[in-house]
């Protein structure tokens, strides 16, 4: 027994498992379930203050499938952004990580998703993103690219929208984009988005092998792993860590966490400073045109405050405040009830 | 010739919105009520910023009663818009006070009133250099013409203006010099009336505060420990998150040196509802307030927030529907859509307050009672209450202990782990049909659980088994039922041997205490219940049975709370007869007893 892997607080790999997955067999899903396990476990996160959010479809119902020690809550399609922005004002002390899809985030819950980001609530939000509505069985949904076919054969004519430039304009401050597949690059963005303080989207591309995955679709397993096109490769490395990473000057990327902890970007094919929103969305929009999936961290705003930060809010969570904290006394009521005699 | 009543006396001032009305107004109905006399005002207002017609009326009413009376005694004919009309809302032998600056059009005479002409126009000019602000400084030249019509000592006005704008000395002096201009010009000329005459009463309203509902419920809820709102504009409820944004920064101690408390505006209602449900999933005291449309898209928040058993607190503020219908006038209309909120079979909390003391004390019981339950409770006020002002007696805090409901801690949980007892989140374990809870951040192994709208077991597991749904849906209807124990019972004025009874809720109350009165002056006595929550309690069925015929009076077409009694209690049903008053106008006394009267002889016939 004494061979099983324990992270800095304990735990072990199982530590971070949930309830069997009821996904398709191979659904990308899962294999980003499996990420965040990891990227937890490696960050040696104590899944006790860790809450679960997500909305309605395949990928919300995925929370179930990871960190079984942690709250979770599974509301109602496209709103988990408002619901864990209540959460996150009632206890900011605790750490919301949300699963989405593209039909909860991009169609019925772009307006909410928008707002959330606009405010730069404090989440880890992932859209597990393959292009079509799972549940409801094979639907586009807004993220399917134009000219994609579905499976009975029918054309998409309506362009798509794409999550990340979407974030990057509308003010989350922490956006990537990956692949199900890609556990090396995801699992480390994970880290990096539960490290970070704001709005962290991931928009990972996760092929649904049951209902896109036939020839003639842009979200089809054989499709996405022909025209990934990573920026960089990424290390994350937390802050009790002392080490060096493997860092070439002058052409590897760092970035500080608000947590200490950093995120290595070794470069690959270009120049790429996540920090210039003006480069990230022209980066995504020459991929777009080149039918590329541009993957690794896109953009990083380190300088903005998290929406409980900036509403002010008290250290101790408003939702551990009892009556004493919250009921103000009879005095100032009796001074109340003198102004209202003016 | 009338004799002049002593301190009888309902003004309707005819003005355009947006023309600073609201200003002279308020200074004339605080006048008023400074001098000690029972007084209201009632504010019928238009949706609209700028140029549609608005009435404010006020009464003065010795006999102390305070809903709108529906007999105008004076009109201020101040809205060229709307005059031709305005001659004819004022009684026969009533006075219309006009701008003479030019002469009045014929059209706009009229028999069997007294019109008394103040220039109003030429007045401010000659006070108040061209500008936006001399339109609105107009305004102040009908509150000294009726000041001196009716016995308004300027002394009274003065300190009006002191408590208004205290610390804007200049305004005040503007001010004050129009209001002097109107109050000299009818001097000079020697006007008089004869149809009132206000006398102070002294001590009359000592002690007494005049505030609205939306105030006072934003009040209670800070006093009640709502420390997450989230809400969005819309109209008659947007001043009462205004309100909470005003009074929380003065009221809400610093922890930390920080706020103890979160207020955000949101994208849409169905966000703010969603921010309820995850602030209340997460263990603060959450609430929104909206009117019907916002409440329209909340629904399925609602339904989420019934069935994953979180509690969350939503003031519902009604106005005139359906769809955006009249969004500046009072209904009761939302009472259904309350009570059966969201999809599926749903049932909930309402509490109903009728005056500012209960809009305060039930807006703080309300967060108690969602979490002693669990669940969404509705505060229900409509327009009238909460948008217009009420002279009351003071606000009181009930001192009492929160009531967190059944939510466990650690610690608690760490006893029940000793006494070998198993934390079930959505087990009936007291036999109430309210199960224990636990709040993220719990860090209690057992604590933890999924939360979902889908279809779940007792033990939170997902759960697509007819036994397990069943159990969950059969609970909350017997959680509901354990709530007829919990909330405000109905206050019952009755007398022995009287068999005609009245029901009402809300802000008809004043109206039928009044029709009440008037009722028993010309015979017909009547025993009275004030619903003041729903499920129903068992007063209600007694209420029903002690009498031989039930009115019950409420502002909606569709007879909604007479539906709901009659659901449950069939066989006394059919004791009800409804008083409906729907036309958007807060409800009078007039009105209420001409229905009775009318359904009596109809009866007898």
């Amino acid at each position: 027994m004494t061979d099983v892997k324990r992270n800095r607080i304990n735990l072990t790999e199982k530590d971070y498992e949930g309830a069997p997955s009821t996904m398709c067999r191979g659904c990308g899903h899962d294999a980003i379930s499996a990420s965040v396990m990891r990227a937890f476990f490696e960050s040696s996160i104590d899944p006790r203050k860790v809450i679960k959010l997500s909305g309605i479809g395949c990928s919300s119902k995925t929370p179930a499938y990871f960190l079984g020690q942690s709250f979770g809550f599974n509301a109602v399609h496209g709103r988990m952004s408002a619901v864990a922005t209540g959460a996150n004002l009632a206890n900011h002390k605790l750490l919301p990580i949300g699963i989405s899809g593209d039909g909860d985030t991009a169609a019925i819950g772009l307006g909410n998703f928008c707002h959330m980001m606009r405010r730069n609530v404090n989440i880890t939000y992932i859209v597990e993103n393959n292009g079509v509505y799972g549940l409801t069985k094979g639907q586009f949904s807004a993220t399917a690219d134009i000219g994609s076919v579905m499976k009975g054969g029918k054309v998409n004519d309506i362009p798509a929208i794409d999550l990340a430039e979407l974030a990057i304009t509308l003010g989350a401050t922490y956006v990537a984009r990956s692949f199900s597949g890609d556990r090396k690059q995801l699992a480390p963005l994970i880290q990096g988005a539960l490290a970070h303080r704001g709005s962290a989207i991931l928009d990972v591309i996760s092929p649904c092998v049951t209902f896109n995955n036939h020839e003639g679709s842009t979200k089809s397993l054989k499709y996405v792993k022909g025209h990934l096109d990573p920026i960089h490769d990424v290390d994350f490395i937390p802050p009790y860590e002392n080490i060096e990473a493997d860092y070439e000057e002058g052409t590897d990327h760092e970035v500080r966490l608000h947590d200490g902890s950093r995120i290595v970007l070794h470069k690959l094919s270009k120049d790429y400073d996540p920090t210039d929103k003006g480069q990230a969305i022209t980066a995504v929009h020459a991929a777009v045109a080149e039918g590329k999936f541009l993957t690794g961290l896109i953009y990083y705003n380190p300088n903005r405050i998290d929406f409980a930060t900036e509403l002010d809010l008290c250290d101790t969570p408003l939702a551990e405040l009892g009556q004493e904290d919250l009921q103000p006394t009879a005095e100032q009521l009796d001074e109340i009830n003198a102004s209202f005699m003016k | 010739m009338e004799t002049p009543s002593i301190n009888d006396l309902n003004i309707c001032v005819a003005t355009e919105n947006g023309s600073g009305s609201a200003s002279s107004n308020n200074i004339l109905f605080k006048a008023i009520f400074k001098m000690g006399i029972p007084c209201s005002s009632k504010n019928m207002f238009p949706s609209n910023i700028q140029g549609l017609p608005t009435w404010y009326q006020i009464r003065a009413s010795a006999e102390g009663y305070l809903s709108r009376k529906d007999v105008i005694d004076v009109m201020v004919m101040f809205n060229d818009a709307t005059a031709a009309k305005d001659i004819y809302r004022v009684r026969d032998g009533g006075l219309i006070l006009f701008d003479d600056s030019a002469p009045l059009p014929a059209h706009l005479k009229r028999e069997g009133v007294q019109y008394i002409g103040v220039p109003a126009n030429k007045l401010v000019a000659k006070l108040v250099p061209a500008s936006p602000l001399r339109a609105k400084q107009r305004n102040m030249i009908y509150v000294g013409a009726l000041a001196y019509l009716f016995g308004i000592d300027m002394d009274v006005i003065k300190a009006v203006l002191q408590d208004t704008f205290g610390n804007k000395p200049a305004v005040i002096e503007s001010n004050l010099a129009c209001i002097d201009a109107g109050y000299q010009y009818l001097k000079e000329k020697g006007a008089t009336q004869n149809i009132a005459r206000l006398q102070v009463i002294p001590n009359g309203n000592k002690g007494k505060i005049i505030t609205d509902g939306n105030t006072a419920c934003a009040l209670g809820a800070i006093f009640g420990g709502a420390s997450v709102i989230s809400w969005y504009p819309i109209t008659p409820s947007s001043s009462l998150a205004e309100a909470l944004e005003h009074y929380l920064p003065r009221l809400r101690k610093k922890r930390d040196g920080k706020r103890a408390y979160a207020i955000v505006q949101a994208e849409d209602e169905i966000a703010a509802a969603g921010m309820v449900v995850g602030a209340g999933w997460a263990g603060a005291r959450a609430m929104t307030s909206t009117s019907g449309p916002g409440l329209s898209l909340m629904n399925e928040m609602i339904g989420l927030a019934y069935y994953a058993e979180i509690p969350g607190v939503f003031f519902i503020v009604q106005r005139g529907g359906p769809s955006t219908g009249l969004p500046t006038r009072t209904q009761q209309a939302d009472i259904s859509l309350m009570y059966g909120a969201s999809h599926g079979d749903t049932r909930h909390i309402i509490l109903l307050p009728h005056d500012m003391n209960s809009c305060f004390d039930l807006a703080r019981r309300s967060f108690d009672l969602a979490d002693r339950f669990q669940t969404p409770v509705f505060v229900a006020l409509d327009l009238d209450l909460g948008m217009n002002l009420w002279s009351s007696e003071p606000l009181k805090l009930q001192k009492e202990p929160f009531d967190w409901g059944k939510r466990l801690n650690a610690q608690q949980l760490e006893e029940w782990v000793k006494a070998g007892k198993k934390f079930r989140r959505y087990f009936d374990q007291d036999g109430d049909g309210i199960p224990y809870r636990t709040v993220p951040g719990n860090p209690h192994p057992m604590a933890p659980y999924f939360t979902r709208g889908s279809g779940h077991d007792a033990d939170a597991r997902y759960s697509e088994d007819e036994h397990d749904y069943k159990y969950i849906l059969d609970r909350l209807r017997r959680k509901f039922e354990t709530a007829r124990k919990y909330v405000p019972k109905p206050i019952i004025e009755k007398e022995k041997g009287v068999r005609t009874g009245v029901i009402c809720y809300g802000s008809s109350y004043e109206p039928v205490r009044e029709a009440r009165d008037r009722l028993k002056a010309r015979g017909l006595k009547t025993n009275h219940l004030l619903l003041r929550a729903l499920p129903l309690t068992s007063e209600v069925p007694e209420f029903l049975a002690e009498h031989d015929v039930v009115y019950l009076v409420e502002q909606n077409r569709d007879a909604q709370m007479a539906a709901i009694i009659k659901d449950e209690y069939p066989g006394l049903g059919a004791k009800i007869i409804s008083v409906l008053v729907y036309n958007g106008l807060p409800v009078t006394a007039g009105e209420l007893v001409r229905q009775i009267l009318e359904a009596r002889e109809s009866a007898a016939a």
